[in-house]
This record gives structure tokens, C-alpha cells and sequence, in this order.
């Protein structure tokens, strides 16, 4: 019994007692959750492999729409459902809620994963900057297609099936809902980034041209990586459409400004290419943004402008990467003394 | 011995400049074979097309009886055929136990290979090649902090660890001061000789080159100007007026 599994374990039961702790916050720890996890996986490629990419909101939104469709679609016809002038109501029983809500969510996951895994094969041959405005490019053109899809609801959106319960147990259903894709996330990705998997992406991240020399499947890397982490952007956004209960394309689901540049802030903020970097980071900014939003009104935006120049132009690394440099020996790092010049590695005879 | 690279008639320009005209030269199984000539005279050229680093304008390049000049660099590295780069690369925030284990022949493995840890085995070879440049002490450091130097000897040693059946080496000694180089040619005939890696070499320094190839290739203005032994290629004068800028 170490030490680090006493914190893990008592960071667990904060988790699952955390909604009845501080019932008023409920939502803003499901968000909170949400961060997390959209933090997590875009580390998985923008700070593990190398890939900034600016356009995984577009799995968020595309796995909004695909949990929509599946979660309505498997008890209504969706076109009916989403027309404008539909005038009857149409009400689900809870085991159609939440097979929808499970099935959904799934179908969600799995949908955004082969997008990746297409998508991938088309993106992946863009590097650096390229990336990015590539992968930003997808988002918002894919924000702007499906507002003009009258069967996706068009501008107006989708209107989720709402829950039959009372209020607080339909939070908690969303609280836990977010907590436990998080935490199976940091548990899949702590054992990942061990695994050679793991070493292959660093590889890529540090010199991908080296990486092809020396014989590693790199496009196989990449386009899985980044499936896996497509997968469970799609769950969250497709548990954020049930949360939400009402979502519209370019302002919820495509939200490009919003949680896309959020996502990235949050992993800057904490540190690129560790395990609790983005954790920590999502933290952070959403206290950051919760207290901008409710005592700074107005100014919000500017605040969090001043943020982003603050972190890009003074800690680069993040906090744990500035931790890394500041305390290595903390992270098992070892790096060259100071005052030693250099050591001529004699032939071992 | 039997060639192990067969190179026929390669050719290859970048827009007006002929970087390479019509080579054909073979590299025995087994044996260390150089490749001189001055600066610009098309090597590093000739290595990438090898390794499929760009498509060829014509010719045919063949590594163990396979025509190679279509497939992409991980393919050709995985069927064997392995080089170091001129200018060192390494994963530079990776330690030098990680940039080892990553190196692990690629060619074995499969994606569910991929998704489990290394084995001891794996661990121990990597400590093995350590030890065997000269880098154990250093190897929990990250290989960014270390000198050019010692980057060249992890860089081969990650080769090493790959299980390459042919190593192409660009400059190897380039840049490392003169106590490091007699180490370092030590550790490729080592190579060559217990391992039994062919070993493939570009290489500005004569001394080194002379003494370790058995067969050398001299290029300039991107052809292929002399071949022979090291004793043959001192005592070409065209080669002699080549390095002195007469050609």
C-alpha cells in the first residue's frame, strides 16, 4: 500500500460522494467532469503525439447528433421528431430513455472513432500548424452543413428526450455519467501511455521522421490514437446532449470558440504530454471560468484572453511541466548536472 | 559472399540539379563498404534514395533480391535495411532507456505487441547495447541532455537495437571529438564482426574509412567516379583530383 494509492483512492471516494458533499455545485462538477475528460483526450494526440489538433469539438458535436439520432431514432421517426411544425408530443418511457441514453452514447463513441479512423487517413499527412488549422477547418464546416440539414433540425437544433424523474436524481444520473467516463479515461490512459503504444506516439511526438526510419507503423499509431480518443469525446458529447436536453449545432454542438479552445486551454494550462497535467489544468480553468463568469461579467472574455497570452507567453510547460523542470528528481527525471561539461563516454573494453 | 544491395542505373535531380546519374553499385552481405566523395557529390542523396526517403527518377534498387524503390521508408526499415542520420537524431524527451525500447525490431511486432508492456528481456538488451557504447551510467537521463556525441553513440546503439540486417550509416564519426571516434570504430567492427550487420558507410574521414571498408565507392558531381579496394582508391588519381577540386 503506497502512498499514491491512498491519494488515488481517496481522490475516488471524493468522486462518487462529491454530488452529495456539495449538492448546490452538481452541475458545475459534471462540467467540471466534462473538462476532464475533453481535456484528457486531447492531450492523448496535441501533447503525447504531437498533433495539435483544434478540431475535436468536431467529434463532440458529431457525437451529440449521432446519440440524438440513434436515442430518438430507435422509438420515433427523427425526421418527424425534429420538424418544426410537428405539433404532437411525444413522450419516452424511462426504459426507452435509457437505452437510448446507453446505446446512444455508445453508438456515439464507436461513430466518432471510425470518423477518426477515415478522417485520420486524410489529416494525418498535414504536420505542425497545418494540422491544426486543418482539423479547426473540419469543425466549423461541419458546424455550418449540419445547420442547414432540415432533418438534423436545421439552425433550431435537437430537443432531447427528457427525462420522466425529479431534477436532482436526473443531475446525479449525469454527474455519475461524466465521472465514470472520466475515470475509466485516466485508468485506460494511465496503463496506455505505459504500454510501447505509448512509447510509439512519444516517438512520433519527438522526431516522427526518425520514427519511420526506425521501422514504427507510425499512420497506424496516429489514426488509432487519435480513434481512441474520438470515442470518448463522442460519449461525452453525446451524455452533454442528454444533460443539456435542448442543443443547437454551432453555438452548442459545434462550439468551435467555446469548449474547442477550452479543451486546449486547459492542457496548456496544466501541461502538455502528462498523465496529470490536464486534469489539473481542466481544474483549474474551470474555477478560473466560473469565478470570471459569475463575479467578472462582462470581462469574462477578456480575462480569459489575458489567460491564454499569460500561460503561452510565461509557462509554456504548463504547471506540471513547470514542476518538471523546477523539482525533476519529484518525477523520476534525471537530467545532467550542472557543473558537469561533458562526459566523453570511454569504450567499454 | 553475395550482395546483399544491388543498385542499377539510379538516377534522381531535384528540378535542375543532378544529384545523382546513373549509379550502379552492390554492397556485400557481410562485409563494410564505403562511400566517399566531396561535399555535394550526392551520398546522403544515394541514402535516401535507398531507404525511400523520395521516389527515384529511374534505375532499380534491390535490398536481398526485392526490388525496394517503390516501398516507404518503414517498410524498407522493417524489412531490415536501417541507416543513422547525418544530422543525429534521437527522441530527444524520451530517456536514453526509452529511445532504446522503441527500437525494439519492428518488423515482429504486431498490435497487440504494441499494447503490452516491455519485456525483461527487452530491458535487458537495451541495458546490454548501453553498456556496450559506453552509455549505461547515463541511461536514465534524457537523451536531449546529452552531448552530440553521445547522441551518435545512443543513435547506433538504438540501430543496434533494432536488429538491422544492413546499417547505413551517414557520417557516424562526424562531429565527435578524435578519443570518442577510435571507441566508436571499434564499436562498428564489433557490429559488423558479432553481429554480422553489413554495414554501409559515408564517411569524410579517410583514415577511418580506409581502415575499416573493404570495399569502397567514390562519388563525384553525383556519378559514380572509382571503385575498388581502399589501397586502389588512395592511389586513384581521380580521386585524389576530385577531393582537390581539379575535377
Amino acid at each position: 500500500m503506497t502512498r499514491k494509492f491512498y491519494i488515488n483512492t481517496a481522490l475516488l471516494i471524493l468522486t462518487i460522494l462529491a454530488p452529495f458533499i456539495f449538492p448546490v455545485w452538481k452541475t458545475q462538477l459534471a462540467t467540471l467532469w466534462l473538462f476532464i475528460i475533453v481535456a484528457l483526450t486531447w492531450d492523448m494526440t496535441g501533447g503525447q503525439m504531437g498533433y495539435n489538433s483544434l478540431g475535436n469539438i468536431f467529434f463532440y458535436g458529431t457525437g451529440m447528433y449521432v446519440c440524438a439520432i440513434i436515442a430518438i431514432g430507435m422509438y420515433f421517426p427523427f425526421g418527424e421528431w425534429t420538424d418544426a411544425s410537428r405539433s404532437e408530443t411525444w413522450k419516452f418511457t424511462d426504459s426507452q430513455y435509457f437505452t437510448g441514453l446507453i446505446l446512444g452514447s455508445l453508438g456515439a463513441g464507436v461513430f466518432c472513432a471510425l470518423c477518426a479512423y477515415i478522417l485520420g487517413g486524410l489529416f494525418f499527412g498535414l504536420r505542425g500548424p497545418y494540422f491544426a488549422i486543418g482539423t479547426l477547418g473540419l469543425a466549423i464546416a461541419t458546424g455550418e452543413i449540419v445547420s442547414n440539414i432540415d432533418w438534423l433540425g436545421g439552425g433550431q437544433g435537437v430537443s432531447m428526450p427528457i427525462y420522466n424523474g425529479d431534477f436532482e436524481t436526473f443531475k446525479n444520473i449525469i454527474y455519475y455519467l461524466f465521472a465514470g467516463l472520466g475515470v475509466s479515461l485516466f485508468i485506460f490512459l494511465n496503463w496506455f501511455y505505459k504500454t510501447r503504444f505509448g512509447a510509439a506516439i512519444n516517438a512520433i511526438r519527438d522526431d516522427e521522421e526518425k520514427a519511420e526510419a526506425m521501422g514504427i507503423h507510425t499512420l497506424r499509431y496516429k489514426l488509432i490514437t487519435w480513434s481512441i480518443s474520438a470515442f470518448f469525446i463522442g460519449v461525452a458529447g453525446a451524455i452533454s446532449a442528454f444533460q443539456l436536453i435542448h442543443f443547437e449545432p454551432l453555438e452548442t454542438a459545434y462550439q468551435t470558440i467555446n469548449l474547442g479552445i477550452f479543451m486546449v486551454v486547459c492542457v496548456l494550462l496544466g501541461g502538455k504530454g502528462t498523465l496529470w497535467g490536464p486534469v489539473i489544468g481542466a481544474f483549474m480553468f474551470h474555477v478560473f471560468k466560473e469565478v470570471t463568469w459569475n463575479y467578472f461579467l462582462g470581462w469574462q472574455w477578456v480575462a480569459l484572453g489575458a489567460l491564454i497570452v499569460v500561460i503561452v507567453v510565461f509557462f509554456q510547460d504548463g504547471l506540471m511541466g513547470y514542476l518538471q523542470t523546477r523539482f525533476p528528481e519529484w518525477f523520476g527525471i534525471k537530467v545532467v548536472d550542472k557543473d558537469e561539461k561533458e562526459i566523453i563516454a570511454e569504450p567499454a573494453e | 559472399m553475395s550482395s546483399i544491395i544491388e543498385i542499377a542505373g539510379v538516377s534522381k535531380s531535384f528540378g535542375g540539379v543532378k544529384a545523382n546519374t546513373d549509379i550502379s553499385l552492390t554492397v556485400e552481405e557481410g562485409g563494410i563498404t564505403g562511400l566517399i566523395g566531396p561535399n555535394g557529390s550526392g551520398k546522403t542523396t544515394l541514402f535516401n534514395s535507398i531507404v525511400g526517403y523520395h521516389p527515384i527518377d529511374g534505375g532499380s534498387i534491390k535490398f536481398e533480391g526485392q526490388e525496394i524503390s517503390k516501398l516507404l521508408v518503414p517498410e524498407i526499415a522493417r524489412l531490415g535495411l536501417l541507416r543513422t542520420f547525418q544530422q543525429t537524431r534521437i527522441y530527444s524527451a524520451m530517456n536514453c532507456m526509452e529511445n532504446m525500447l522503441i527500437s525494439i525490431p519492428h518488423r515482429k511486432l504486431t498490435l497487440r505487441d504494441a499494447f503490452r508492456k516491455n519485456t525483461v528481456e527487452d530491458n535487458e538488451k537495451a541495458e546490454h547495447l548501453l553498456e556496450f557504447v559506453g552509455l549505461s551510467e547515463k541511461r536514465f537521463l534524457r537523451a536531449g541532455s546529452l552531448s552530440f556525441g553521445q547522441q551518435k553513440l545512443l543513435e547506433f546503439a538504438m540501430a543496434l537495437m533494432n536488429e538491422p540486417t544492413v546499417l547505413l550509416l551517414d557520417e557516424p564519426t562526424a562531429g565527435i571529438n578524435p578519443t570518442l571516434i577510435n571507441g566508436l570504430i571499434d564499436r562498428l567492427l564489433r557490429a559488423n564482426s558479432e553481429f554480422g550487420i553489413t554495414l554501409f558507410i559515408i564517411e569524410h574521414n579517410m583514415r577511418v574509412i580506409m581502415n575499416m571498408a573493404e570495399e569502397i565507392y567514390c562519388l563525384a558531381h553525383g556519378e559514380l567516379l572509382a571503385s575498388g579496394s581502399p589501397a586502389e582508391i588512395q592511389n586513384d588519381q581521380r580521386v585524389v583530383d576530385a577531393y582537390l577540386g581539379a575535377h
